[in-house]
């Protein structure tokens, strides 16, 4: 039987970086991209020889904004993982999108290339909220590719929405939930992310010139505890600390992470983990394009230990906890050998709790997640 | 080595104010003596304390020989004995000044006579110097050479009008100085043929050569190989070697004769057999009296000094025996504390000393400290007739117990320009001083007279004094007496817990105010935990003031992207790192800085 891969893309590129951004995306002229891209698909290819072991049960083409390249890589792309790698039946295949930069038309070329699951950037059903995050579309523009993406096909829909916006109250906040919650149908999974201010973003800028006006703690959980009030009413679950899917929409891709699938990420600064061992792509744009198979960095053989801290600390982000069985299969001894004290001490205090087997966070627990899993690193 | 002419001589000092260049003069006078080539200076050859250099000031007495060729011809043998400029060091300055014939005034030419040129020109006519003035930073714009001169001869009463006008930091007018030394600081007397008498004026621990004394010999002469005696402590030790001051080095010689400076290395093992202020004599031949000594050290503030990590306690101990050896006027003996651990209680001259002690056990000793806050000795009569003299909070008896308190009090001069009269005056009187006059001084300034509680001074006095005069009012004060006042203990419980390293003394009209500011500060300092903290201040058991630390809402990392992990994981590495650096008090996690950061409890910014 194989073992379970699953495969990231990266494509750094995007209309216009938003002030809250600080991943690995720039805008770029064409001549650029179509180096970057030729480099990506290079490596995709080569990488295949040491997949012969896996299939690849998901796949995820994310950014930047993926949708800003030309469609027709995003098919060449498709076919190189399709052509050179084992792919599961049913893999989940997945893009990112921006509205404003998708028309009907691209997305059925998505469509059309394999893909089966598309995931819109909205943000925010405000276009005054959309503008201060420096965002490039309206709530309406979110409505036609929304729309689009239907028409093309795909019937499995993410939306991203945040919180805890600068300005944003808690009666806009709900009135972009129920934005959401009117589309029809309605998305069969949301990310709703609470926004976090990254140093060296435009916002860190103004947060600290004083001139960001970002909701106090007691908003910004309001907010949080209302998105699963509503969504879950709406007949969502909330799967992971901020995603929520109806029923067996959860995606697997995202899951894949806190269960520690292995995964190859190609692209910019792309990171993996495989064959036990976490490493990166260099972040050096120029040096990817020339060497996109030499340049691995912080390449990083994970020890038992390690593996263990990851167990818990990821799987802990999941709705459903970690599994006390799993756990013994791979390490050998039981959670409570290794994390008794721990445990129990969260226990009494009623961040964590048992069920059927597995470890969860309480709902207090969720909101001190960090102060709990810092304290399942090992000594 | 031919026997040194002792008329050849010159033992001097160089007394100011703080910044008004002393240690720029020496180091001139050093390269214009000759002994260093310029390539060799550096920018402050005498301050060879790391921490000196930053601060700009001059913590330790230190000093060199030099050799000048004088305008009669003649060559002369200086020896420069630097002395330390704020007041806090008054009794360093004392020590220098007693192995000392003469010393140089230096006074600002734009600043003019400040609190502690007054404060050191009268330690050294103590000391029956000769003290002639030079007038420095002529090249300022604002330089008021004149005005100057007839300050000094007014305010002081010594003559200035021959002064020197230089500039140290432009290398103007240093010849006249050096001349005015040869012409004015008084040969050493004392005759090498008698018996060995030689005060101890500093010493310091050198990890090849053991204990190093410094000590100017008064009478007799003494070499390698003679066994020599500390008349307090009674050690007897044989001689290494003697030697003199170099610039930044050890210069050996063949022996040291009366009126000379330098240094004397034996096999001291004990580092407590050299005492600053001792007088060394010939074991075989000692003299009939001691030299009187000077002035002890006082220790005037107070307080408790822990290693942040308690394994570490050895090593502290070590180094503050190490500080002890040179810096007399450092005091320290064991305490423990609940909250702190293992520690000492440590005694110093002042708030700076005590800055100054917990930097270079920091720096020079790898330590990381939690100090408590400062104290003075409180004088605790009880009813039953005892008399506690109480040098930490913690210990103070019950109130029961207590017929009534004192506490120090000082009699300070503020020197001050006009326009900042009535500032100083509203801090001094928030300070619970009691106006004892004042005198003006050439029209613009004046000195200001007050009798002040150490307790209010031992805190932020001197930068609040800054703050109030746009940094211009300069001060000093000298220790008068006790007094009866109605002071509390003020206990700060964190959690319902009291901690004790955080109670202090403070008098009863102002313990509601510095127990809202203490909870205040400690609320800011303490992290939030999961459950609600409240911090009280409290007397006797009764809460005067609180504040709350809020339970922690929320510690979520709302995106975790594209499987980059590494930043989660650094994340959750620094909380958990952070634990480590907290003291624990009940179940809640106090970080070290929480204990210090009560000190500087600023009213007006």
């Amino acid at each position: 039987m194989k073992k379970p891969l699953e495969l990231y893309l990266h494509i750094p590129f995007c209309q216009r970086k938003c002030n809250y951004c600080d991943f690995l995306s720039f805008p770029a002229p064409m001549p650029q991209q179509e180096r970057y891209l030729s480099a990506l698909l290079r490596e995709v290819e080569a990488r295949a020889a040491a997949c012969r072991d896996y299939e690849v049960v998901s796949l995820f083409l994310g950014g930047g904004t993926p949708s800003v390249v030309s469609p027709l890589w995003i098919g060449r792309l498709m076919d190189a993982v399709r052509g050179s790698y084992i792919c599961a039946d049913g893999m989940e295949a997945t893009i990112e999108v921006n509205p404003g930069t998708v028309d009907l038309s691209k997305l059925t070329a998505y469509r059309l290339a394999g893909l089966n699951r598309v995931s819109i950037g909205m943000q925010s059903a405000s276009d005054e909220e959309l503008a201060r995050l420096g965002r490039i579309h309206t709530w309406g523009q979110f409505l036609e590719a929304y729309q689009a993406a239907r028409d093309a096909g795909f019937a499995n829909v993410n939306v991203d929405v945040m919180s805890a916006l600068p300005g944003q109250t808690p009666s806009s906040y709900d009135r972009t939930l129920q934005s959401l919650l009117s589309l029809d149908p309605v998305p069969e999974h949301i990310s709703a992310y609470s926004l976090i201010v990254e140093d060296g973003t435009p916002f860190a800028a103004l947060r600290d010139a004083g001139r960001l006006p970002l909701p106090d703690e007691d908003q910004e959980r309001e907010m949080y505890y209302h998105t699963r009030e509503a969504l879950e009413a709406a007949g969502y679950r909330r799967y992971e600390i901020s995603n929520y899917a109806r029923p067996g929409y959860a995606c697997r891709h995202n899951c894949g992470y806190w269960v520690r699938t292995p995964y190859l990420g190609f692209g910019l600064g792309a990171a993996s983990l495989f064959e036990e061992a976490r490493f990166s792509n260099t972040r050096d744009f120029s040096a990817y394009c020339e060497n996109p198979l030499d340049c691995r960095v912080d390449i990083h053989p994970l020890s038992r230990k390690e593996r263990m801290e990851e167990f818990l600390f990821l799987g802990l982000r999941l709705t459903d906890g970690v599994m006390d069985d799993r756990f013994r299969e791979e390490f050998g001894k039981g959670l409570m050998q290794v994390y008794g004290p721990v445990i129990d001490r969260n226990g009494k205090d009623g961040l964590l709790c048992w069920e059927a087997g597995r470890l969860r966070l309480t709902d207090r627990g969720v909101d001190v997640s960090n102060y709990v899993s810092a304290q399942f690193l090992l000594d | 080595m031919a026997a040194i002419d002792q008329s050849k001589i010159r033992n001097f000092c160089i007394i100011a104010h703080i910044d008004h260049g002393k240690s720029t003069l020496a180091d001139r006078i050093i390269e214009q003596t000759g002994l260093l080539t310029s390539r060799e200076m550096q920018a402050q050859v005498l301050d060879n304390m790391d921490l000196e250099r930053e601060r700009g000031i001059t913590i330790k007495a230190q000093a060199v020989r030099t050799v000048y060729r004088a305008k009669d011809g003649e060559e002369y043998i200086l020896n420069l004995i630097d002395t330390p400029g704020h007041v806090d060091f008054n009794y360093e300055v004392s020590r220098s000044l007693a192995a000392c014939d003469g010393a140089v005034l230096v006074v600002d030419a734009a600043q003019g006579i400040e609190a502690q040129t007054l404060a050191n020109v009268y330690l050294a006519l103590d000391h029956n110097l000769d003290v002639f003035p030079v007038i420095n930073k002529i090249d300022l714009p604002s330089a008021q050479p004149e005005r100057v001169i007839e300050e000094i001869e007014d305010v002081i009463g010594i003559e200035a009008h021959d002064a020197p006008l230089i500039s140290a930091k432009n290398g103007i007018g240093i010849d006249e100085v050096l001349e005015q030394i040869v012409r004015k600081v008084p040969a050493p007397k004392g005759d090498p043929g008698n018996p060995l008498k030689a005060l101890i004026f500093d010493s310091v621990y050198d990890s090849y050569k053991g204990v190093i004394v410094f000590c100017r010999i008064m009478e007799g002469c003494v070499r390698k190989g003679a066994m020599i005696r500390m008349m307090a402590t009674g050690a007897r030790e044989e001689v290494v070697e003697v030697g003199y001051f170099g610039a930044g080095q050890f210069i050996p010689c063949e022996e040291l004769s009366a009126g000379m400076v330098g240094y004397i290395t034996a096999s001291i093992k004990n580092l407590k057999d050299t005492q600053v202020g001792d007088t060394v004599t010939d074991d075989a031949r000692p003299c009939d009296q001691p030299l009187p000594g000077y002035k002890k050290a006082q220790s005037m503030v107070f307080c408790g000094v822990y290693p942040a990590d308690g394994a570490k306690y050895p090593d502290l101990r070590d180094a503050l025996e190490k500080l002890k050896l040179n810096d007399a006027s450092l005091n320290y003996e064991p305490e423990t504390s609940v909250a702190l651990g293992f520690g000492f209680r440590c005694g110093f001259l002042g708030l700076l000393h005590l800055e100054i002690i917990q930097e270079r056990l920091e720096r020079e000793y790898n330590l990381d400290l939690v100090t408590t806050a400062p104290s003075v000795i409180y004088k605790i009569h009880k009813t039953n007739g005892e008399v506690l003299d109480l040098t930490n909070p913690t210990n103070m008896p019950d109130l029961s117990e207590i017929e009534y308190m004192e506490e120090p009090v000082v009699s300070a001069e503020i020197m001050v320009t006009s326009e900042f009269i009535g500032p100083i005056m509203e801090l001094c009187q928030e300070r619970r001083g009691k106006y004892l006059g004042m005198e003006y001084i050439e029209g613009v300034r004046a000195l200001l007279k007050y009798e002040l509680p150490l307790n209010e001074i031992i805190y932020d006095f001197f930068d609040a004094l800054k703050s109030r005069s746009r940094g211009y009012a300069s001060f000093d004060y000298d220790l008068k007496g006790y007094e009866q006042s109605r002071l509390v203990k003020l206990d700060i419980l964190i959690n319902r817990e009291e901690v004790d390293a955080l109670s202090f003394i403070v008098h009863a009209d102002s313990a509601y105010e510095r127990g809202r500011k203490m909870c205040e500060k400690l609320k800011d300092e303490i992290p939030r935990h999961l459950f609600e903290i409240p911090i009280q201040a409290a007397i006797g058991g009764k809460v005067i003031a609180r504040e709350t630390v809020k339970a922690m809402r929320k510690d979520v990392l709302a995106k975790c992207y594209g499987g980059d992990i590494s930043r989660k994981k650094k994340l959750l590495e620094k909380q958990k790192e952070g634990k480590k650096r907290m003291r624990q008090i009940g179940n809640v996690e106090v970080p070290q800085k929480a204990f210090m950061s009560v000190l500087k409890l600023d009213d007006k910014k």
